[in-house]
């Protein structure tokens, strides 16, 4: 439905994306996820014909948009980052310029009427956008994009500003709207990637990073062999019980987290299981294991590790460094 | 095209500028008309014609300035760049838009001429020939005042732009007779609007002053179209 090859886009010498491919099937609703700055929106500017890539083609249910620019955007509804409304006109007239502009063959009202059921702006129709509150500004922007029931929707950040109820009805919203259209949508924000999408295209600094389902991509990232333990006794006891089982290559002691209590982080062998062999020789000394899990990286760890190829990403360094500043300041 | 005619009408004349330029429009040509008509007992309203030009030179900005500026501010433009509907008729609707309310403001000139015919016998040609001639020109005016607007974010200035190519437009010939290079001055001599518009307004009907003023306001719709085309590219 959506193909998008080796895109190239520079603003004056530096490129904004480099080179992505990526494919969004129809009836699936695709995540474009990366912090801000990394080239999201340039991607989907470009997918919608606002501007054009340097190099590289994108296809809109098989028609390239630098070669047939009108009908490819015949199929796309594009609400942008921040949602294109004339603040003089109330949400109908607002609405109604859309069907024109767009050439709409649907029964108008009938058509009309549907969209505001579904994105709920039945009740302020006859009010002037000037006068709507945010989260009403965004469905109005909304409604516009699937104004004529376009295949593909592409959406920039739709959920940015909400308030968390709306942030909900919002994702719910896509996720139906996800069941008979193909959806491309951006964010930063990783729990509603993972909420909403069957597909997630990670972009950092304009290239693709990670290209996969949420699933997958969280299992290719995982580390089974990782384990995060509580454990009662003494820490020094037990890192060397720990340390004797074979296969465990590393142990940290992490922060205490009751008296006697501590929290060990454990690497084992790659692929080496080693939950059982920990369990029997704790228990024949003796020490009660008071949780233990294995450390599957949650998307927000993979997001970190492949945008900054760090797991803890920045923020560890960032707490380093305040405890620097911190020491120093004993110190003195 | 018809969506966006519609809506920029609309917006005309929900905001005070429609009426604040017809307003305008009248108050002058009502002001000339008895100025230079009425109140020395002339039936030659070539004078209030003129008089408009310049008028019309400094108010038709007032009309085209919101145009383009106000969707590249708003960033509405992305809803309209990414509408599967062609530039030229993205621009076409906008200038039609401001040509209408122009008209509007223009008409009124007929009605001082039907007026007069009243109390003395009119010279319908000479009336003709000037209301063609500030139409022309004025088509000319709203798309250069659409291409300028094109060009920023800035309402100001784009209305001050247009101002600016409106003023050099209408004192091309001006120009052109200090300009000691022959060559140099026999062109710009050619595109003097201010040279075209007075033959009109003698009442002799030439199909090239038509042609160039339709052609003239052409290029600028022309020139609209690859700004918008060429923010694509950049």
């Amino acid at each position: 439905m959506i193909e998008v090859r080796n895109l190239t886009k520079s603003y004056g010498g530096k490129k904004a994306v480099n080179n992505i491919s990526f494919t969004a099937e129809e009836g699936q609703v695709l995540g474009f996820l990366g912090p801000n700055g990394a080239g999201k929106s340039t991607t989907m500017n470009i997918l919608t014909g606002y501007i054009s890539s340097n190099e590289g083609q994108a296809f809109i249910n098989g028609v390239d948009i630098l070669e047939d620019p009108i009908k490819a955007k015949s199929f796309i509804g594009y609400l942008p980052e921040q949602p294109p409304l004339y603040f003089d006109m109330t949400v109908d007239e607002y609405l109604s310029f859309v069907y024109g502009l767009k050439k709409c063959r649907l029964p108008k009202k009938s058509h009309l009427n549907e969209i505001c059921e579904i994105v709920k702006l039945t009740d302020v129709r006859k009010r002037l956008i000037k006068n709507l509150s945010k989260g009403y500004k965004q469905r109005v922007g909304f409604a516009q994009a699937l104004v004529g029931n376009p295949k593909v929707l592409i959406l920039d950040e739709p959920t940015v500003g909400l308030d968390p109820k709306q942030i909900i009805e919002i994702r719910t919203l896509i996720k139906r709207l996800g069941k008979n259209h193909t959806v491309i949508l951006s964010s930063h924000i990783l729990p509603e990637v993972q909420a909403v999408c069957d597909k997630i295209v990670v972009i950092n600094k304009g290239c693709i990073v990670a290209n996969g389902n949420a699933d997958t991509l969280a299992r290719s990232l995982s580390a089974d062999h990782k384990l995060v333990m509580q454990i009662e006794g003494g820490s020094d006891e037990i890192k060397k019980l720990l340390m004797s089982v074979s296969d465990i290559e590393r142990v940290f002691v992490g922060r205490q987290v009751d008296e006697r209590v501590w929290e060990y982080h454990i690497e084992a062998k790659e692929n080496a299981d080693v939950r059982r062999d920990i369990f029997r020789k704790l228990a024949a000394r003796g020490y009660p294991i008071l949780m233990m899990k294995s450390n599957e990286l949650s998307l927000e760890e993979v997001f970190l590790k492949l945008t900054t190829g760090d797991e803890y990403g920045g923020a560890e360094k960032i707490e380093d460094k305040l405890d620097a500043l911190g020491k120093a300041g004993e110190d003195k | 095209m018809t969506a966006i005619l519609k809506r920029e009408l609309s917006a005309y004349f929900k905001s005070p500028i429609g009426y604040v330029f017809i307003a305008v429009s009248f108050l002058f040509s009502g002001a000339f008309f008895w100025l230079f008509t009425l109140s020395v007992g002339s039936t030659d309203i070539s004078y209030v014609f003129l008089g408009m030009f310049y008028v019309y030179m400094i108010f038709v900005p007032v009309l085209t300035m919101r145009l383009m500026a106000d969707e590249n501010k708003l960033r509405t433009d992305q809803l309209l760049l990414t509408a599967p509907l062609g530039l030229m008729r993205l621009v076409m609707g906008k200038f039609l838009s401001a040509y209408i309310v122009f008209l509007i403001g223009d008409l009124v000139m007929l009605l001082y001429g039907v007026v007069l015919s009243f109390v003395a016998t009119v010279n319908w040609i000479l009336i003709l020939g000037n209301f063609v001639a500030l139409a022309l020109i004025g088509a000319v005016f709203v798309s250069a005042g659409l291409f300028v607007s094109s060009l920023t974010e800035s309402q100001m200035v784009a209305a001050i732009g247009s101002i600016a190519v409106n003023v050099a437009l209408a004192l091309i010939n001006i120009i052109a007779s200090v300009i000691p290079v022959k060559l140099i001055s026999d062109i710009l001599k050619t595109l003097s609007v201010f040279d075209r518009y007075n033959e009109f307004t003698t009442g002799i009907f030439s199909l090239n002053g038509v042609i160039f003023f339709l052609s003239m306001a052409f290029i600028f719709l022309f020139l609209t179209v690859r700004v918008l085309e060429r923010r694509r590219w950049a």
